[in-house]
């Protein structure tokens, strides 16, 4: 799991005092603290230059949901361990027949004494060639309306039965994989909330999860370093020009990149100026799923077409690595407005919920 | 500064839109348009505003202002942009008014500050020309020494509210090349003057504006505003303040353009179900939020910059009209669209936003000027 033993060692020493989550209670291993509390020592380990100790959907999507909807035994049980990142934990969500109609999923659960039997496949299932439990939607009521008839599962993916194979995209080898379930036995004491209660979970496991990927794509503020070198700047190293840049077209493309670019992070710091003032959310927080993705992909694409011909390169000779990096971030970047619900869907939430128009 | 309002922008904020529903309905621009109006706009009212404060707002204390910044001006701003109330805020309070704050001297404001708080003074800024295209230092109206002050000979377009201004500040080159910022100085002319003549303008959005032509007009070296050929810092300071002033208003106006076309998507009927009900219009529509929310932001951001005299103030500004210039234009236009063809009519008032959107955003630089100031200011 660590390649760096300094790593380990941070991670261990951060988790002693409840550093890997802070803003978790303290009897799942958490460090108690308030969440403003948390923000300053997130700020305090940045401006240290510090990774944070542990990432995961284990801190962001499950842990918050089993605070939310776990029983007590639940939470003793698997909210130390993700401080501790003992074990990691993948998503089974989407299906090859449930992508953005995500409550037509069909992987089946069948009672059988205190145990389900799975059967099913789910798709997208990120690391779940490296992880140690899956957090599943499986349909436990087919005759019910398909929302209602839903559970959300956590299941061991030691589990006899269980099997993975990576997916290759078009941006090459990826963390995605897809898992197959042929008759895997799982205890009911491993549902969360209710049996056939797993959509309202599954919803607010959604929330978590869109607006982690609103943090992280805010107009290329997370991502690898590679995405805070200025654009202009590597314009000049493939067009040329002092002082102005020597292509007028690319030089208007850029600012306009630039300047979407800082609106969006002003509409992100309006948010939290304002949730600081004591304010709810207001409705401008719908829109960071879509529009942060889509100036993350903007971005990748104007960075491809600066360097021309030398963003061909695939692997091998006559490219720089950078090149070669920056033409894969592109094609992964392609999947940004699809997954965690695609930009349509996330257009539909905005027209009916904020705009109230009619169904 | 945090880009939230305070309680007490808040509360100027309803003051603002409650007046604004009571006084000045969209179909006041309409009559005042139809009937020709000599004025355009109405003095009562303004008096009014006047009394309520607004007017006063940027102005010092020691002038009988409210010494108050662009953010707040910038919400009443934004309540008089959702009917496109014509009353002369950007021409007197933000154009001549901040030529007067920074250029003026103390007896100039003196003069006139108090009597424009009052609402009993109004100012025009004349700089645009035919050929200068948003570039304040491309200035062909030129100043010649005579005595111990200047003639002027020159012309001024589309200058607002000069119809009725008591007071026309007027860009002239009294020295330097076209186009350089050196030699640009501004004069205070007032109406009668011997040489001045001022005609009405008539422009789509119905903005009231004049042509003001300038045959040798005679101007005495104290009437000089700000230092001889030092006025180009001045006007972009106050332009840049009538910019993030007009931004404002076009945040109102796309607002309000906005929600009356959802509401009518929501009561439209065709093929039996709401208009609104159609995917395709849906998803426009949350595109039109989204712009209108990004816009929001950056103006909340280049007033409070401007109002804190940040060294990012000139970028943020720039930044708040392109975002508001391409949102507005983008609202306009859906809007005549999804009102089909009764948008397309004189008679319906949607129209009235889709000419004033157009007008600003072609005023203080389009969305592309904008973008090229960005990258200027950015080094590239």
């Amino acid at each position: 799991m660590f390649d760096d033993p300094d790593k380990k060692l941070w991670l261990e020493r951060c988790a002693e005092r409840g550093f890997t989550a802070p803003s978790w209670p303290r009897e799942y291993g958490g460090g108690g603290l308030s969440p403003a509390e948390g923000k300053v020592l997130g700020q305090e380990l940045g401006r240290l230059r510090m990774p944070p100790p542990l990432i995961g959907f284990g801190l962001t999507m499950i842990g918050p949901t089993l605070l939310q909807y776990g029983s007590e035994a639940q939470k003793r049980e698997h909210l130390p361990k993700i401080c501790r990142g003992e074990i990691r934990w993948c998503q089974g969500y989407s299906e090859p027949g449930a992508g953005s109609d995500l409550a037509a999923l069909q992987t089946r659960a069948l009672r059988d004494g205190d145990d389900f039997i799975i059967n099913g496949h789910k798709v997208w299932t990120s690391y779940a060639d490296q992880c140690d439990w899956i957090f599943a939607l499986v349909r436990t009521d087919p005759e019910a309306k398909k929302q209602e008839g839903i559970t959300f599962l956590l299941i061991d993916m030691e589990t006899p039965g269980v099997t993975v194979r990576p997916i290759k995209l078009i941006s090459g080898s990826s963390p995605f994989c897809e898992t197959l379930f042929e008759d895997v036995r799982v205890p009911v004491s491993n549902v969360i909330s209710e049996i056939n209660g797993g959509w309202t979970v599954a919803k607010a496991l959604l929330g978590h999860e869109r607006s982690m990927i609103a943090d992280a794509f805010g107009g290329g503020a997370g991502g690898s370093a590679r995405k805070h070198q200025g654009l202009a700047e590597l314009a000049r190293a493939y067009v040329g020009g002092h002082g102005e840049l020597a292509d007028p077209l690319l030089r208007d493309e850029i600012a306009r990149m630039e300047m979407d670019t800082r609106a969006f992070l002003l509409t992100l710091q309006r948010t939290r100026d304002a949730a600081r003032a004591g304010h709810q959310p207001g409705a401008e927080t719908s829109l960071f799923k879509v529009h942060g993705t889509e100036l993350n992909m903007r971005r990748n694409e104007l960075m491809v077409r600066v360097a021309g011909p030398q963003a061909l390169g695939w692997e091998g000779e006559g490219f720089e690595e950078d090149e070669l990096a920056r033409t894969r971030d592109w094609l992964r970047s392609r999947g940004n407005s699809i997954e965690g619900g695609t930009s349509e869907i996330q257009l539909n939430i905005i027209a009916k919920r904020v705009l109230g128009l009619p169904d | 500064m945090p880009l939230v309002l305070t309680e007490d922008q808040e509360l100027l904020a309803k003051t603002a839109r409650d007046f604004v529903v009571e006084r000045s309905p969209i179909s006041r621009l309409r009559e005042l348009r139809d009937t020709n109006d000599p004025v355009g706009f109405s003095r009562p009212l303004w008096k009014e505003m006047a009394a309520l404060g607004w007017v006063g707002i940027p102005f010092s204390e020691a002038h009988g202002g409210a010494e108050m910044g662009m953010a707040e001006l910038a919400v009443v701003m934004e309540a008089l942009g959702r009917t496109l109330a014509p009353e002369p805020f950007l021409s007197t309070v933000l154009l001549a008014g901040q030529v007067l704050v920074h250029g003026g001297s103390p007896a100039q404001q003196a003069e006139w500050i108090p009597r424009i708080v009052e609402g009993d003074a109004l100012g025009a800024l004349a700089t645009d020309e035919i050929h200068s295209r948003w570039d304040l230092c491309r200035v062909e109206t030129r100043a010649e020494p005579v005595g111990d002050g200047f003639r002027i000979s020159g012309e001024k377009t589309q200058v607002l509210d000069g119809h009725v201004a008591d007071l026309l500040l007027v860009s002239a080159r009294s020295g330097g090349a076209s186009d350089d910022a050196d030699g640009v100085t501004i004069f205070g002319i007032r109406p009668g003057a011997p040489g001045l003549s001022i005609t009405r303008q008539s422009r789509i959005d119905s903005r009231n504006a004049a042509l003001v032509r300038l045959d040798g007009v005679k101007v005495a070296g104290s009437d000089v505003v700000g230092p001889v050929g030092g006025g180009a810092a001045i006007l972009e300071n106050a332009v840049a303040r009538a910019t993030v002033g007009l931004c404002a208003e076009m945040l109102g106006a796309m607002q309000e353009a906005f929600h009356r076309t959802l509401d009518y998507m929501r009561t439209r009927e065709q093929f039996g179900v709401p208009i609104g009900s159609f995917q395709a219009l849906k998803h426009r529509a949350a595109r039109e939020f989204i712009a209108i929310e990004i816009s929001r932001s950056a103006v909340l951001a280049a007033a409070r910059a401007l109002d804190g005299g940040d060294d990012e103030a000139a970028a943020l500004v720039s930044l708040a009209k392109a975002q508001c210039s391409e949102a507005a234009i983008l609202v306009a236009n859906e809007s005549v669209q999804m009102h089909g063809g009764i948008g397309m009519t004189d008679e319906h008032d949607i129209g009235f936003y889709l000419k004033r959107a157009r007008a600003a955003e072609l005023s203080f630089g389009d969305a592309a000027w904008h973008r090229r100031r960005w990258a200027e200011i950015s080094g590239y």
